[in-house]
């Protein structure tokens, strides 16, 4: 598995609840790569991403424990982690935000626990939510550039280091001590 | 040594800076007030100002979004001024240097608004509370000539 | 528009050993939003990851943060274990359980150290970090150091324990439960403890589940999920241990959790001491091929997920690290808004955050320019204020 998308593929059997999950999002669900006792990873469309998040959520006891958002060839490949507790399963849905634009729908409407990871998918990786509710900047400093996305695989962590902030001006009146 | 140094001498107060570390030396620092170390004894504080304070503990890599605001706060230190550089992190950005939210080092930040800014390293990672103990005493050392 | 004056928290205060910046919105004594920006703290890990190897990592995101030190290259490390299907040898899985269950009390006594002086009550926080210390005692004797263990590796742990640390460890921690367990009485029984924290800073369950919330910000509003039950890992799965969860979701309900659970810690570690099996703690792993995988742990905040890509080189091409703390701070919007100001910081404490492994800052969106009102020491003294007037009440 390198950076490309794999959007055709074997297709894994579906077994156990992990199966069940993925078998009720068929619909939605491009290619399935994993699919064992405590894991699941599958493609899912990315035209309907919020949809798949409303009815993962709408699952007893699921909740969106994180997501990653990788520089891949074709875009960035956006990771939407899945807990399910019980009966403790993880299931990784992955949805490519397509170059040039690099967009997918916000699904931090439908669910509070997305809010800040766009945003800092945003900030690293140059990744678009279409109506996220609040797309300011999070993680990366002030003086930061717009555009620069250091996760980037392009981005050299010490070549391509933007210049430092400036030295805040001295006090007007001098006489401290 | 006159008085004002006598006085500084009985009672360090010290102004506590987290320029971006992982808690570990903060916690350490904390430590020092509880009872196995104890510094109140010799007259050692955590103060809420750096304007009250006689030394500024610097922890932490010095972020970029830290860098202006250690800087600041430096300056508002009443002069003179001891820093104390805790940890490798403090001492050279330790293991996070070549990262790319890095500003400059602690002490070039500091030095940036002040060369003759007096920095004290203390190296570990963290440092040991004893190690924090030993850098304070050394700092009163050298308070005496100052 | 009434009136709305701006609180600054941060960025640099005492009492919170983080530099992190909340940002309060208060309209009379009441807080009607908050906001939270997180830069200080950023240190680039991920990017970092990338360019060390497999074994690396480890020392790396150790220092991610420093309480949750043992969780996150134990989440990295299973991680990996998964893409290259190792398997750990048993005496390795009982002794990474020892180190992160003793973490777990030093983590949680930290808090109730620092809850209590948020409250006024200074005697609990020297006592507890004085309980505290014969802990970081067990973890120097037997990993090297008080803080970042640096005790496990790909396919195991880095080094054995002897018999006769493991029973210094069983020694303290025998020593450690009576004066622990007479403080989860003092605090649970205190009647102006129960006046002060009852009713404050509720999160409900369902916006726990909405925003993610875990870790005993989670299992304090009845959300009852813990990694080391729900996906064990490590020993968990051969250990008789109960999971504590309440069901209020105000600050009282997550103090409880946190109390409850460090007694559970040192019956766990007991177990661990009393049924290590002998053997190899390594696996010897040599090569990770490519894949990909998810390594999760139930560190003192919460869960600790980590994700892992592998392209078969000796460094990860992607490594994604998700600390408690990240999906539990933002709850405060929905547990701190309406509260009154003299409840602010033991409703910020109370989600445990570990600012390091969140890097939290906050923006200011600045309403009517209204000045500072108060910095974090004057809402702490707000806090042990209102603590005050209870006590002279009941």
């Amino acid at each position: 598995m390198t950076d490309a998308v794999t959007t055709t593929g074997t297709q894994v059997p579906l077994k156990g609840f992990v199966g069940e999950v993925l078998a009720g999002l068929s619909d939605a669900v491009t290619a399935v790569e994993q699919c064992d006792e405590r894991r699941g990873m599958a493609r899912i469309d990315p035209e309907r991403v919020v949809e798949v998040a409303e009815r993962m959520f709408a699952l007893d006891g699921s909740r969106l424990a994180t997501c990653t958002g990788l520089d891949v060839r074709d875009g960035i490949d956006v990771l939407y982690h899945w807990a399910i507790e019980p009966p403790g399963v993880v299931i990784t849905l992955k949805a490519l935000a397509a170059g040039p634009d690099l967009t997918l729908d916000s699904i931090a409407n439908v669910l509070p626990a997305a809010n800040w990871i766009e945003r800092e998918m945003h900030d690293l990786l140059g990744a678009n939510f279409r109506n996220h509710p609040d797309m300011r900047r999070l993680i990366l400093d002030d003086s930061w550039p717009e555009g620069v996305h250091p996760l980037r695989k392009d981005f050299d962590q010490v070549r391509d280091r933007p210049p430092l902030p400036p030295v805040p001006p001295a006090p007007e009146q001098e006489g401290q001590v | 040594m006159g008085l004002k140094n006598w006085a500084l001498r009985k009672s360090l107060w010290v102004y506590h800076a987290n320029t971006g570390a992982c808690n570990n030396c903060d916690i350490e620092v904390l430590d020092l007030l509880t009872p196995r170390f104890d510094v109140e004894r010799f007259g050692m504080l955590l103060v809420g100002s750096p304007r009250h304070a006689d030394v500024l503990a610097v922890t932490g890599v010095c972020t970029r979004q830290a860098q202006p605001r250690l800087q600041e706060c430096y300056r508002q230190m009443a002069k003179p001024c001891i820093v104390l550089a805790i940890g490798s992190c403090a001492n050279g950005q330790g293991i996070f240097a070549p990262a790319y939210h890095m500003g400059t080092p602690v002490d070039e930040t500091i030095r940036a608004v002040d060369p003759n800014a007096i920095i004290m390293y203390v190296p570990g990672c963290p440092p040991k509370p004893e190690a924090m103990i030993a850098a304070v005493a050394k700092a009163w050392e050298l308070i005496k000539t100052l | 528009m009434s009136h709305k004056t701006l609180i600054n928290i941060g960025p640099f205060h005492p009492l919170q050993e983080e530099a992190e910046f909340f940002q309060l919105y208060v309209e009379g004594e009441r807080v009607v939003d908050m906001d939270v920006r997180i830069s200080y703290n950023h240190r680039g890990i991920e990017k970092l990851d990338e360019s060390k190897t497999f074994d690396q990592v480890p020392f790396v995101v150790e220092r991610v943060c420093g309480i949750c030190s043992a969780s996150h290259p134990l989440a990295y490390i299973q991680a990996v274990e998964d893409i290259a299907h190792v398997q750990v040898p048993e005496r390795a899985l009982y002794l990474r359980t020892i180190v992160n269950e003793l973490e777990r009390i030093h983590s949680h006594l930290l808090w109730v150290g620092l809850g209590g002086h948020f409250l006024g009550y200074n005697t609990v926080f020297m006592w507890a970090w004085k309980y505290r210390e014969p802990i970081l005692d067990a973890l120097e004797v037997s990993t090297g150091s008080r803080v970042n263990y640096a005790n496990c590796k790909i396919g195991g742990v880095r080094r054995d324990m002897t018999d006769e640390q493991l029973a210094d460890i069983d020694r303290i921690c025998a020593e450690a439960f009576g004066p622990i367990e007479m403080l989860t009485h003092a605090v649970i029984d205190d009647p102006v403890l129960h006046a002060r924290l009852k009713g404050v800073g509720v999160l409900t369950k369902a916006d726990a589940r909405a925003y993610g919330a875990n870790g005993p910000t989670g299992r304090g509003s009845g959300l009852a999920i813990d990694v080391r039950r729900d996906d064990p890992y490590a020993a968990y799965d051969r250990i008789d241990w109960e999971m504590m969860v309440q069901d209020s979701g105000d600050v009282f309900a997550k103090a409880a959790v946190r109390l409850l659970e460090t007694l559970e810690a040192i019956k766990i570690i007991r177990q661990c001491v009393k049924d290590i099996p002998g053997g190899e703690i390594d696996a010897k792993v040599e090569h990770i091929p490519p894949g990909e995988a998810i390594g999760h742990v139930e560190a003192p905040r919460g869960e600790t997920f980590h994700y892992v890509r592998s392209d078969g080189s000796n460094y990860p091409v992607r490594h994604k690290v998700r600390a408690p703390s990240y999906v539990n701070v933002p709850t405060f919007k929905a547990s701190c808004i309406g509260s009154e100001i003299a409840d602010v910081a033991i409703t910020l404490a109370s989600v445990d955050p570990c600012y390091s492994c969140t890097e939290r800052m906050c923006t200011a969106v600045d309403a009517d320019s209204g000045k500072p009102m108060y910095d974090f020491a004057e809402l702490v003294r707000l806090s042990q204020a209102k603590t005050e007037r209870i006590r002279k009440q009941v």
